[in-house]
């Protein structure tokens, strides 16, 4: 057993934490910490859990432990000339894998290539009887039992603990560049939803009152017959706007007010909410710097039938998500009694009740 | 207290209107099997709901008296997942066949779990779109079916499942309670239910709505076909494709038999003497498509093809489709019967689990035709076989176990895109050790505590895996396979 592998410690950390009853937090980078609501508990540290433990490129498809730096990883299969086509943020320089598949999280290319959960191919996982159990595996097509898989993603460590993950991946784009016209929000929206009508090299937008970024992936000639196309000024080769966007690092991020993620459909109208918005996802993901109260955003976006996040807390809120109707929440609750049934694994982290 | 048979047709008829149950056996036939007929029952009775609100109340109903139900669409599957229970109802979604609603500006469609998979893409076509997984039964598979299994299609590498191409679930729970799973945008708030549903087989609740994304047609599609004097090459081939950093369309393989069959039954101008040929699909914009073509054809030409051709024009790539698209029924022709398997494997893995089943086809004396979704790894051997010779069948299903035995021991998968159904619940135990299963029933229990929903499918219970394993061992062969064992 390679150093690295400290499933054993864990499972035995588990086993006592269930014999004691002491709830676990279960963390690694330590950079998603801002993320949710506070769970009491021990530190159950899966850091030392690491390491890449399959890459085939031909196969595409990367496993590692849950542990492992998102950087690694990102490094190991640029080497390749491929990538985590989710574009997952890191939001700090120790982000593990595991991590970020607990939270889900995605970045600009998740409107044109998928998010994190469409990419996870299987994972390894102790549940709350301290098992060891693997679903999924390393296959692009597997529809054997339930997709257990799946359902680690986002859930936010409260089903177990991720051991390891396996992801599919895809090649790196040949080309890439970034156009900008000057165009209002209304403006914006409509023109990308016109873009998307077609068949075109797209892999990112984002847009504010000011501008409209178009990112443009793909062959050389691909990309260059839709930048004809769709016009703009480029941005300098170099230029790390995507990465900072992604990042939370643009000057719109610098605000004392709440952050707010807001899921909808791509094409719902300008809320008429206060703060300041960016776009992104074509208009699917909305991050909203506002010091609005909860209940107002949370009804404006459910009329348009999405969920609102409070992605980082300024002031003190205690529904993170967005709530649950009572039937779903029984799901989640007999969910949980389902994978933890002493309530063991990051109590309280997404919901009270789970 | 169990209801008898009467009592649950009367109850029925107080929900449903009186065409809409179904009890007669003559009326019962069509429902005894689903694509896979070597397993047949009949239900006790047939029910048809119009409405959502009629699914609820059959439900609630079912839940109250502890009668079993299985959810059936077209009943194109082929594990035996619509298989009907005898003591239950068949709840047919073939009524709820409506498009509801379709957001060209969004890209999505909200339809009704019985509308057929390419009557989606029809619908929406003058628009430019369409719904990108292509099952190979989607003139007469339905979505709801779909969803239950996350069916795939030749398209899958670059476009995905179904889970990655639905965005919302309308599901009724067994107790007749109705849930929205999904959202309006590409995620939801909570545990990712939509991905728990989807390929779930109808065994946590019923389908009643769908929301599809939808994709901007490719400007082209083009296909190349090479031919191989050895399957070893064109595997790797496959692999040097994906090296290069390309993700085709669709990226198919077939060995000889399957290249002879197809050849001989609609004349696509496959070359019979190769020992595999691969289909290789690209598509999107004109130039992109171009520049690929060039490439592929070059790393074809490295790789060892003795022929290549890429279809001069449309009528040309549909008549290089048609052969690969009828391959199941063109075998179907050269034998009386036959048996088509479902795994996955690592795509490097490809040579020697040719040559076991091979080596496997020479021991149970019954010839496999091989057809291969090569790009995701998902390989349909087609065992033919005569259902009419005394224990030819028992063999195949033996064969056919043995062939996803080798799936899995090689780091794949018993079943891709077909599902578990009643035809792989043995191979399940294979796959999964005991936790892992006890971890599914506790899943399924969530949903549905009593076990009403397709009982005795998907997962295997714990007394069943012991008893497929002692079997194994002691005997090698399971006596009556067709009989369930609790």
């Amino acid at each position: 057993m390679s150093e690295n592998d400290i499933s054993a410690d864990l499972r035995q950390q588990v086993e006592q934490a269930l014999s004691s009853g002491t709830a676990q937090n279960i963390c690694a980078g330590n950079t998603k910490q801002f993320y949710g609501r506070t769970n009491a508990g021990d530190t159950l540290d899966v850091s030392q859990h690491r390491g890449i433990i399959n890459y085939e490129p031909t196969e595409l498809v990367i496993t590692a432990r849950a542990g492992t730096p998102l950087r690694e990883i990102e490094q190991v299969l640029t080497e390749e000339s491929q990538m985590l086509a989710f574009e997952p943020p890191a939001f700090g320089s120790t982000a593990t894998l595991g991590g970020t598949i607990a939270c889900n999280f995605s970045g600009p290319r998740r409107a044109f290539s998928g998010s994190a959960r469409d990419f996870v191919l299987g994972c390894t996982l102790i549940n709350g009887k301290a098992e060891l159990l693997h679903f999924g595996g390393e296959v692009m097509k597997n529809v054997a039992g339930y997709d257990v898989s799946r359902l680690m993603c986002g859930a936010m460590g409260t089903l177990g603990v991720i051991l390891e993950v396996s992801v599919k991946v895809l090649p790196k784009p040949e080309t890439e560049l970034t156009l900008v016209q000057q165009r209002g929000v209304a403006d914006s929206l409509a023109k990308v939803h016109s873009l998307a009508r077609q068949p075109l090299p797209v892999s990112a937008t984002s847009f504010n009152d000011n501008a409209l970024h178009i990112r443009l992936s793909g062959t050389d000639g691909a990309v260059h017959a839709a930048r004809k196309l769709i016009g703009g000024d480029e941005l300098p080769a170099g230029d790390d706007y995507w990465q900072q966007l992604k990042e939370h690092e643009l000057e719109e991020f610098d605000t004392d007010a709440n952050l707010w993620r807001l899921s909808l459909v791509s094409n719902a109208p300008v809320l008429n909410l206060l703060g300041s918005t960016l776009y992104e996802w074509n208009g699917a993901q909305r991050w909203l710097m506002t010091s609005e109260n909860s209940e107002v955003i949370r009804e404006e976006v459910s009329r348009q039938g999405g969920h609102a996040v409070c992605f980082r807390q300024r002031t003190d809120i205690q529904q993170v998500f967005h709530p649950l109707d009572s039937g779903l929440l029984k799901i989640h609750r007999q969910l949980k009694k389902a994978f933890d049934p002493d309530a063991i694994f990051n109590p309280g982290r997404m919901y009270a009740e789970i | 207290m169990t209801l008898h048979k009467q009592e649950i047709i009367k109850a029925l008829l107080d929900i449903l209107p009186g065409e809409a149950v179904l009890f007669e056996e003559e009326d019962l036939h069509p429902y005894e099997c689903d694509g896979l007929s070597a397993y047949r029952r009949l239900p006790m009775v047939v029910a048809l709901p119009g409405t959502v609100e009629q699914v609820q109340q059959v439900l609630a109903f079912c839940s109250r008296n502890d009668v079993a139900v299985v959810a059936r669409g077209a009943g194109t599957g082929l594990s035996g997942g619509a298989l009907p229970h005898e003591e239950g109802v068949l709840l047919s979604l073939a009524k709820f066949n409506d498009i509801l609603d379709v957001d060209a500006g969004a890209r999505v469609a909200r339809v009704q779990p019985g509308v057929r998979n390419l009557a989606i893409s029809q619908a929406v076509d003058a628009l430019g779109l369409y719904y990108a997984p292509d099952p190979s039964s989607q003139i007469a598979c339905t979505i709801g079916g779909n969803v239950a299994e996350n069916s795939g299609g030749v398209h899958c590498l670059k476009y995905g499942l179904t889970v990655h191409n639905i965005q919302q679930l309308k599901i009724v729970t067994i107790e007749g309670e109705l849930l929205t799973i999904g959202n309006s945008g590409l995620d939801s708030a909570g545990y990712d239910l939509l991905a728990l549903m989807t390929g779930s087989e109808g065994m946590l609740g019923v389908i009643v709505e769908v929301t599809v994304k939808l994709l901007p047609k490719p400007e082209r599609a083009q296909v190349v076909l090479a031919a191989f004097d050895d399957v070893v090459k064109a595997g790797a081939a496959v692999g040097n494709i994906i090296a290069e950093g390309i993700i085709p369309a669709g990226l198919e393989m077939m060995d000889k038999l399957a290249i002879k069959a197809a050849e001989d039954f609609v004349h696509a101008g496959y070359p019979t003497d190769a020992e595999a040929i691969l289909l290789c699909e690209l598509d999107g914009t004109n130039k992109e498509v171009s520049e690929q073509i060039l490439r592929v054809r070059e790393i074809l030409q490295e790789s060892g093809a003795s022929e290549i051709r890429t279809a001069k024009n449309e009528q040309e790539r549909l008549i290089f489709w048609k052969g690969r698209k009828a391959a199941f029924p063109a075998v179907g022709r050269i034998s009386p019967d036959y048996y088509c398997m479902d795994g996955t494997i690592p795509r490097k893995r490809l040579p020697e689990v040719l040559k076991n089943i091979a080596d496997l086809s020479k021991k149970y004396d019954l010839p496999v035709a091989n057809v291969f979704h090569a790009g995701d790894g998902n390989l349909h051997p087609l065992i033919l076989y005569d259902a009419n010779k005394p224990g030819e069948l028992e063999r195949t299903e033996e064969f056919g176990g043995k062939i996803l035995e080798l799936c899995v021991a090689v780091g794949g998968t018993i079943t891709g895109e077909h599902g578990v159904g009643i035809e792989k619940i043995n191979q399940m135990c294979v796959q999964f050790e005991s936790a892992e299963l006890t971890q599914f029933h506790a899943v399924k229990h969530a949903f549905d505590s009593k076990g009403l929903l397709n009982p005795g499918k998907a997962v295997p219970t714990l007394h069943r895996c012991a008893e497929f394993g002692a079997m194994h061992i002691h005997h090698g062969e399971m006596p009556f396979p067709d009989l369930e064992r609790f």
